[in-house]
């Protein structure tokens, strides 16, 4: 605590968090100390926001996963989380549409809002809530029945279609938004689970998009593509950003680089910093952030 | 070598040194795996062995029961005999003297046999039983009244043993005196009795002459029976698994739960006869000896087997799928009824018709609720009084006719029958519908 070189990035309980007092002006080239943890640099929140998370820590069973996480999720904005494998990017993103409570010993605290409207509420029904904020996972998982059934499967539980003709467009341009379609076109009714691992990837990612949620959760959705296909999934990515809000987990920092606005470095269940793509990448407060995206670790 | 590792910079053993200590231990490990095969093998082979002696006596004993020794006798249908009145009534036609119709027919061919006590000794040669077919008959098809046809009728249970046995010495002629020999003998000679398929095995039910017992009766009983094990434990099973697996919280009344449901499925069945006599029959008022009550007792107990298959198999399903459909916004009944349950089906029926043959072969807890009667009648309903396949063949162990001890045998083959043609099924599901993901 005592090492904080600035007084006034860091959100602490006696700085209200709406009220930011120019962070980065004072703190220009220089480093906060790579043991200062607990308060984020730079600013968490946004103008616009879509999803706000306060406060969140996360547990599974004993292992306190994510400490005191603050971060908003603006609209029309593409948030990349970054940061080594095991800190906590998957958890902080399974908790924006509430998929964590489908893992038993998994315990969320703090408040999430969508649009205002805590998620976490006792009144709040996750089907709809889940239905709004899709997710594509780390590991693609189509269900093991055929790929047009795989894209359709949503549509159709949501009544989102009226006839065949309007569940036949929505599948085939959710596969061709996903950059898939070519490669499936002439077999629909084969098993989704028959794909390669990237075509998989690209399927679950047109499952997600098919039911037209307002928030994208992506977790590593380019980890198995090749760069023609990533390529594609960014130009997806970018178009969704015109009406919808996306948060992606990346490795690459030059993709995280190329489709975010702002990028968030997560460190052990800490949320190190947060700022514009640009200048995380440029110009790194603290140090620990500077370490991992120069490569010394992560 | 080991020197200039001590003094060395590096900790590390060279490479040459590790190449020598796999190479040096490497015999010691094959031969281990030597070891552990041929224990297999051989345990196997004793496995294969035991089975191997086990069928070759059930079937070596149980072959004769299927066919039977019968004789043709040229039977006419008297009208005077069979329906006296002549009005075609039902009643009568069942209560005539059919086996007048045999001993006239018996003393036609032997026209010779005259002494009343040789002739008794003569109309002993047919079964008792043979009437019963001659009624069958007349009662399907009143028409052949006053006609005459040749008809093959099963012999007593002696001649059968007698021919069977007669090549050995120490048998002698067995139970038959020396003229029943003789005639026996002429009849063989002349073409007229000869071994056949013994029908009546599968078109009778139990009966007190071993040649006019068959296994309908059990058949039925135990359909019956297992219809009902079926229709109340699968849904049940299943309803339970699917609830435990998914939708229940995972606290210590689950946890009180589950342990409870694995003893269950390890308490001796005799128990669960006890509790169906004491409940069912007891408390309920059910009618004893009916498949509805066994069907109950055996639900009882196929139903732990059946939960925990079904939760096996529903656990077997990777959660990544569940989460798959939850995260585009399946409700929890969705995801179950969408993508799990047809996953884990196939497991939960292969479970289901395991528990289902263990069912088929249980005798205790039937016996416990009276399911052991000696019933001549083939069960109609769930309500009447039955038997099963396993407690068919504890009753027939116990006879001591001779010939029952075939009869024994062949439905204990056909029990096995049904016993792997219910596993093969098991088995082919498995295989069948494998998904991979
Ligand atoms: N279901 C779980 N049960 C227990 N611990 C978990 C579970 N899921 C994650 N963790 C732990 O929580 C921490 C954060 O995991 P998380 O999956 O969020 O990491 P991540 O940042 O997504 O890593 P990666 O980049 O490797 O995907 C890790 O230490 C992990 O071991
Ligand atoms: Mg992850």
């Amino acid at each position: 605590m005592e090492t904080i070189t600035t007084s006034s990035t860091s959100v602490t309980k006696d700085t209200p968090l709406m009220t930011p007092e120019k962070p980065n002006e004072v703190v220009e080239n220089k480093v906060i100390d790579r043991d200062h943890r607990g308060q984020t640099v730079g600013d968490v929140t946004v103008e616009n926001p879509r999803m706000t998370a306060r406060n969140v820590n996360v547990w599974y069973g004993d292992k306190h996963a994510i400490q005191n996480v603050n971060l908003d999720i603006a609209n029309n904005e593409v948030a990349a989380l970054i940061g080594p494998s095991g800190c906590g990017k998957t958890t902080f993103l399974r908790c924006l549409n509430r998929m964590n409570d489908t893992i038993d010993g998994c315990l969320v605290e703090g408040e999430i809002a969508l649009d205002g409207k805590n998620i976490y509420d006792k009144d709040v029904d996750v089907v709809p809530l889940r239905a709004r904020v899709g997710i594509v996972f780390q590991k693609p998982n189509p269900f093991p029945k055929s790929i047009y059934e795989n894209v359709a499967y949503g549509p159709r539980i949501h009544g989102l279609a009226r006839n065949k003709t309007d569940l036949d467009e929505i599948v085939h341009s959710s596969l061709k938004r996903s950059g898939l379609f070519d490669e499936v076109k002439d077999r629909l009714d084969q098993p989704g689970t028959g794909l390669s691992g990237g075509q998989q990837q690209r399927l679950c990612i047109a499952r997600a998009i098919a039911v037209s949620p307002e928030v994208i959760l992506m977790d590593e959705p380019c980890s198995a593509l090749d760069p023609i296909a990533t390529a594609t999934i960014e130009e997806l990515i970018d178009e969704l950003r015109k009406k919808y809000s996306i948060v992606i987990v990346t490795h690459s920092m030059q993709q995280a680089a190329r489709v975010s606005q702002r990028t968030a470095y997560f460190h052990l269940g800490d949320l190190i910093e947060v700022g514009p793509t640009s200048e995380i990448f440029t110009n790194p407060k603290h140090k620990l952030t500077e370490e991992y995206i120069t490569g010394r670790f992560g | 070598m080991s020197e200039s590792n001590h003094s060395g910079t590096t900790s590390m053993p060279s490479s040459k040194r590790a190449f020598d200590i796999v190479t040096d231990s490497l015999g010691k490990r094959y031969a281990a795996e030597k070891r552990f095969r041929i224990y297999g093998i051989v345990s196997i082979m004793l496995a294969i062995a035991f089975l191997l002696i086990l069928l070759v006596s059930i079937v070596s004993k149980g072959l004769p029961a299927f066919t039977y020794t019968q004789v043709q006798l040229p039977i006419t249908y008297d009208e005077t005999v069979v329906d006296p009145e002549g009005g075609r009534d039902v009643d009568t036609l069942s209560r005539a003297n059919y086996s007048a119709l045999i001993k006239s027919s018996l003393r036609e061919l032997f026209p010779e046999v005259t002494e009343r006590s040789e002739l008794r000794k003569l109309n002993k040669i047919v079964s008792s039983g043979a009437d019963f077919l001659l009624r069958n008959r007349i009662l399907e098809n009143p028409d052949l009244i006053g006609t005459q046809e040749q008809v093959w009728l099963p012999v007593d249970d002696e001649v059968d043993t007698y021919l069977l046995l007669k090549d050995n010495e120490a048998f002698g002629t067995g139970r038959l005196s020396e003229s029943q020999v003789s005639w026996v003998n002429r009849l063989i000679q002349d073409g007229k009795m000869e071994n056949r398929f013994n029908r009546t095995f599968f078109t009778a039910s139990d009966s007190r002459e071993p040649e006019s017992a068959g296994i309908l009766g059990a058949l039925v009983g135990s359909a019956l029976t297992l219809l009902i094990t079926l229709i109340i434990s699968f849904p049940l099973g299943v309803a339970a698994a699917v609830y435990l697996e998914e939708f229940a919280p995972k606290n210590r009344w689950t946890d009180l739960i589950e342990v409870n449901i694995n003893n269950l499925a390890a308490v001796p069945s005799i128990i669960f006869g006890l509790l169906g006599l004491a409940v069912f029959i007891n408390f309920f008022g059910l009618p004893r000896s009916a498949p509805l009550v066994g069907g109950l007792v055996l639900s009882l107990m196929t139903l732990p087997t059946i939960i925990i298959a079904s939760r096996a198999s529903l656990k077997s399903v990777p959660p990544s799928i569940r989460e798959g459909a939850l995260g585009i916004g399946a409700s929890k009944m969705q995801t179950v009824t969408h993508h799990v349950l047809p996953l884990a089906l196939p497991g939960m029926m292969t479970g289901t018709i395991i528990g289902m043959a263990q069912a088929l072969g249980e005798t205790a807890p039937l016996l416990m609720i009276g399911m052991v009667a000696f019933i001549v009648e083939v069960p109609g309903g769930i309500f009447d009084s039955a038997t099963v396949l396993p407690v068919q063949i504890y009753l027939w162990a116990d006879s001591p006719e001779r010939a029952f001890v075939a009869l024994t045998s062949a439905t204990i083959m056909v029990l096995l029958t049904f016993l792997i043609l219910m596993n093969g099924l098991a088995v082919l599901l498995r295989k069948r519908f494998e998904k991979r993901w």
